[in-house]
């Protein structure tokens, strides 16, 4: 007949009318007085009816995973060591990485030498430019940048207030351990130590430098240490390393890699005069 | 070629693509050459001869199906510009790949528009960004670009506003990167070049008047007046770009016989920024969240194609891993969670356009805000998701779907992620699909508005490259995921979704069935997860590197989207070590080809039926201006 359709559907219609108030009966209104209980359950997969949020009295606390503008971190204030330090070495990993080359480091340089120390002297991130992607907390080395959760970041001007700098940016570490328990408890996994791996790096050769053989070489010079791990990644790609390669720190400038490479790039080249001679 | 030989009576349709290359050498003897650059695939044509060979590999060996015809300009790499075609079979199979190159100074090659009209709009595109002319196209303009644009964008020595460098990553950001604002420094530096003839005072855009021109109408309004008098009862009428139908800012413009469409031309590029070229400056990895923001309601489905595009470049590289078993099936879970959300947002925004307001829309949403949920708590982020790594992923499914307070008022939730899963595929979102169609299929004003409405038969949609529920609506059954199959789907049991009519309503009864067999392939992945819990989604055990080296040749990687064929074809142009940049990245955008045929469908109806002709090819702005 015609017309059953249409009658079912608003049949439909109206049974997700009804459902929405028993929702909001079973839970005695409660919605509407800031409960946190029953939340869950209203949000979950056995929820009916009506699962607006009253944004901003509540609000969805966002996973773990989630992403917005990345942070910074530094050594809580009561860190026995290393309170107020930076995590970040400024190896450059993720201004490499970062899509929309939104994040501008400047290196930090010892005043004397003039060589490069693993310390960040600025650190900037153009939030207007940031595509909270990820790739910065994801592939960096020493888990020194964090995305926040923190995305109410609303502001009058954004002249003034959208590219963050490192004062900015930096968060304790706590504050990442509290955000995102987890994740944190994955990394030290990682890591192997809830401390910044450099850090845990001295303290074992501090220990042990007369008799386990440590991983680094024992006789390099503190100063560069924090440098070896981010260059010997570096190292796999060229590009990368070529950048790399600060022209202060000018010790060994031609190693047996880098004539191993050399050589490559010249049968690289050789290949290809051949192929586009052929093609010509 | 052995199998040739031995049946020579086998109709050449079905030959192998060898077979068919045999065939086209012998036949085409001086005209074509086999492409013998590293990794490079198929044939290279004579640009002179290419109409006939392109007519050969359509009728003569069943190559009906013109899947994306791209340009890629090889300066410094042989001086040349290419065009790029790949064809391919609706019974299924492999590309058949040719090519056919023209120097870069007067570039022209013959329009192929006579033998696929799929070819239109990419033609115009390849014109519009690379320069290259076609002879014999009906409408060759610009078509992202307005017409008064100088230069070619996508041509390699073209440089836009704010040109950094060539490949990022760039030099200033680090070591000694001090930060400036791109916008404060001089838009009109050297960057910028005008031809020598213009007057900056008296800058006149001439798209409008192309467009009219188009529509075979003058832009003059006298002459039309002068023609028929005041008593002319066609009308051009400009729907968008700003109306809400339109689903974003998409303009079309349509002559008018009272009611009634005589014509449309549809107008676009409005959200254009040259995502291509962005993604040459781009390293490999710097593009996955940028596909994120072409079908933003799909994104995963975007991962997917181009992790699978550049997966296919490092396979012939030595130090390749696949992807696991894991990662494969999480994939799958991932686009086919996607295509339910996409299914779910292209009904109930078809709706809106058919004019039932929001209601069915809002229900549907529901349902997709918990698989965003899900989504945000696994990869991130709900619709930008940069999930998919070349091969891996992101992060394996967390324990648990948790959140942690950190703002004020801020409500906890937290799900065991395998339970909100399973619960999710068993029980809501079937629930959905029956109250969808409880509320529409059998409603008789979704009926009447959509039945015999905006008909497109099945050999047009085939020769218009139409593709997803607009090819498969109109009794094509061609679904990629069983045409050439890739990941995890020849093991998985499903059907393509398939209706003869060609109208509205088949495309919309195509889109709840894929519902239907999404549901049914995710029943087959939740046991899959389960066998493989613990198994690493990275094939060595740990993620990849982050400035992945591809080696040198070109791929075309394609998955059936939500909204049809999305396919990336990527070139790279290192030499033996691999480059850190794409040369070329294209993006087979089906939001972009599905819109040839609209204003074929949209003839003789009336305007209100022209928009949900429109909603219901179902595009995204973001994918179709890239
Ligand atoms: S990758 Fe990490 S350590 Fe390196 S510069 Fe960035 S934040 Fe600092
Ligand atoms: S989140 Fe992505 S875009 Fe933002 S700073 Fe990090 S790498 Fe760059």
């Amino acid at each position: 007949m015609y017309g059953t359709g249409l009658a079912k559907g608003l049949m439909l219609t109206l049974r997700h009318f009804v459902e929405s108030y028993i929702d909001d009966l079973r839970y005695g209104f409660r919605k509407y007085h800031h409960s946190t209980d029953n939340f869950g359950i209203r949000q979950g997969t056995q929820t009916k009816g009506v699962i607006t949020v009253q944004y901003p009295d509540e609000k969805v606390a966002v996973p773990e995973r989630f992403r917005f503008v990345p942070i910074l971190i530094v050594e809580d204030d009561d860190h026995p060591t290393r309170a107020g330090k930076d995590w970040c070495t400024s190896c450059g990993i993720c201004a490499k990485v970062c899509p929309p080359q939104c994040i501008w480091i400047v290196r930090g340089s010892d005043p004397v030498t003039g060589r490069p120390v693993p310390d960040p002297e600025a650190f900037f991130i153009d939030i207007d430019i940031c595509m909270n992607c990820g790739y910065c907390a994801e592939y960096c080395p020493f888990d020194a940048i964090k995305m926040d959760h923190d995305y109410e970041l609303a502001s009058y001007d954004r002249t003034t207030h959208h590219i963050h700098d490192k004062e900015r940016l930096s968060k304790p570490n706590s504050y990442w351990r509290s955000i995102a328990p987890t994740r944190a408890y994955e990394e030290m996994l990682v890591r192997g130590t809830w401390e910044h791996k450099d850090a845990a790096k001295e303290a074992r050769r501090g220990q042990s430098s007369s008799s386990a053989p440590s991983p680094q070489p024992a006789a390099q010079p503190a100063a560069s240490t924090p440098r070896t791990t981010p260059a010997a990644e570096s190292a796999a790609d060229a590009s990368a390393s070529a950048t790399a390669a600060p022209p202060a720190e000018g010790a060994t400038p031609w190693s047996e890699d880098d004539a191993k490479r050399e050589e490559r790039r010249r049968k690289a080249l050789e290949r290809k005069a051949r192929r586009a001679a052929k093609q010509g | 070629m052995d199998s040739f030989a031995a049946a020579p009576e086998m109709p050449l349709e079905f030959a192998s693509i060898d077979d068919a290359i045999e065939h086209l050498k012998s036949s085409h003897p001086y005209a074509i050459k086999l492409d013998e650059r590293d990794g490079y695939d198929g044939i290279i044509v004579d640009a002179d001869q290419l109409l006939n060979i392109a007519r050969v590999i359509r009728d003569d060996l069943g190559f009906d199906y013109l899947s994306s015809a791209t340009a890629v300009d090889y300066l410094g790499e042989g001086d040349h510009m290419e065009m790029v075609y790949h064809a391919y079979r609706t019974s299924g199979g492999g590309a058949l790949v040719f090519k056919a190159q023209t120097d870069r100074e007067n570039p022209t090659i013959p329009s192929l528009t006579s033998v696929w009209r799929g070819a239109d709009f990419q033609e115009r595109e390849a014109w519009d960004l690379y320069g290259i002319r076609f002879s014999g196209h009906p409408n060759l303009k610009r078509i992202l670009m307005w017409e008064g644009f100088h230069g070619h964008p996508m041509r390699k020595d073209w440089r836009e506003a704010y040109y950094e460098e060539d490949q990022k990553p760039f030099d200033s950001r680090w070591p000694g990167g001090h930060v400036h604002r791109s916008e404060e420094k001089n838009v009109f530096g050297k960057n910028v070049s005008y031809p020598q003839d213009i007057d900056l005072n008296r800058l006149m855009d001439s798209s409008e008047s192309a467009v009219y021109e188009s529509l075979g109408l003058g832009v003059d309004i006298e002459r039309v007046m002068d023609k028929d008098g005041f008593e002319t009862n066609e009308l051009v009428v400009n729907m968008g770009p700003h109306h809400p139908s339109t689903h974003g800012v998409f303009r079309m413009v349509l002559t008018v016989d009272g009611e009634t469409v005589t014509s449309l031309e549809p107008v676009m590029g409005y959200l254009h920024r040259n995502h291509e070229k962005i993604g040459e400056r781009n390293t490999y990895l710097h593009n996955i969240p940028f596909t994120d923001r072409l079908d933003y309601i799909s994104s995963m489905g975007n991962n997917h194609g181009y992790v699978l595009a550049v997966e296919q470049l490092m396979s012939l590289g030595r130090r390749y891993n696949p992807p696991t078993y894991r990662c494969e099936a999480l994939r799958v879970m991932m686009v086919e969670l996607s295509r339910i959300v996409n299914h779910l947002w292209a009904i109930g925004f078809w709706l809106n356009d058919i004019g039932a307001f929001f209601t069915p829309v809002l229900y549907f949403i529901q349902e997709r805000e918990r698989i965003l949920d899900f989504f945000e708590a696994v990869a991130g982020s709900r619709m930008m998701c940069n999930y998919m790594r070349f091969g891996g992923l992101f992060g394996d499914l967390p324990e648990r779907i948790k959140s942690v307070t950190n703002l004020t008022n801020d409500r906890v939730r937290d799900y065991n992620t395998m339970q909100f899963l399973t619960e999710m595929i068993n029980e809501r979102i079937p629930r959905t699909i029956d109250e969808l169609e409880l509320l529409l299929t059998q409603n008789e004003i979704v009926l009447e508005r959509s039945v015999d409405v905006g008909v497109l038969s099945a050999d047009d949609a085939i020769n218009f490259s139409a593709a997803g529920p607009l090819l498969r609506g109109s009794g094509v059954a061609y679904d990629i995921r069983r045409a050439e199959p890739y990941s995890i789907y020849p093991e998985l049991d499903f059907d393509i979704a398939v209706e003869d009519e060609g109208d509205m309503y088949a495309r919309y009864r195509v889109r709840v069935q894929e519902l239907r067999e999404s549901v049914r392939i995710l029943r087959q992945i939740l046991p899959r997860l389960e066998a493989t819990r613990g198994e690493s989604i990275w094939a060595d055990g740990k993620p990849g590197a982050y400035a992945p080296r591809v080696p040198h040749g070109e791929a075309y990687g394609r998955v059936e989207n939500g909204k049809g064929e999305l396919g990336y074809y990527i070139v790279s142009a290192g030499g033996r070590g691999g480059s850190a940049n794409p040369w070329r990245y294209h993006v087979r955008a089906p939001s972009f080809i599905n819109l040839t045929p609209l204003g074929h469908m949209s003839k003789g109806h009336k305007v209100a039926d022209v928009v949900g002709i429109l909603g219901s090819i179902d595009i995204v702005l973001g994918e179709t201006d890239r």
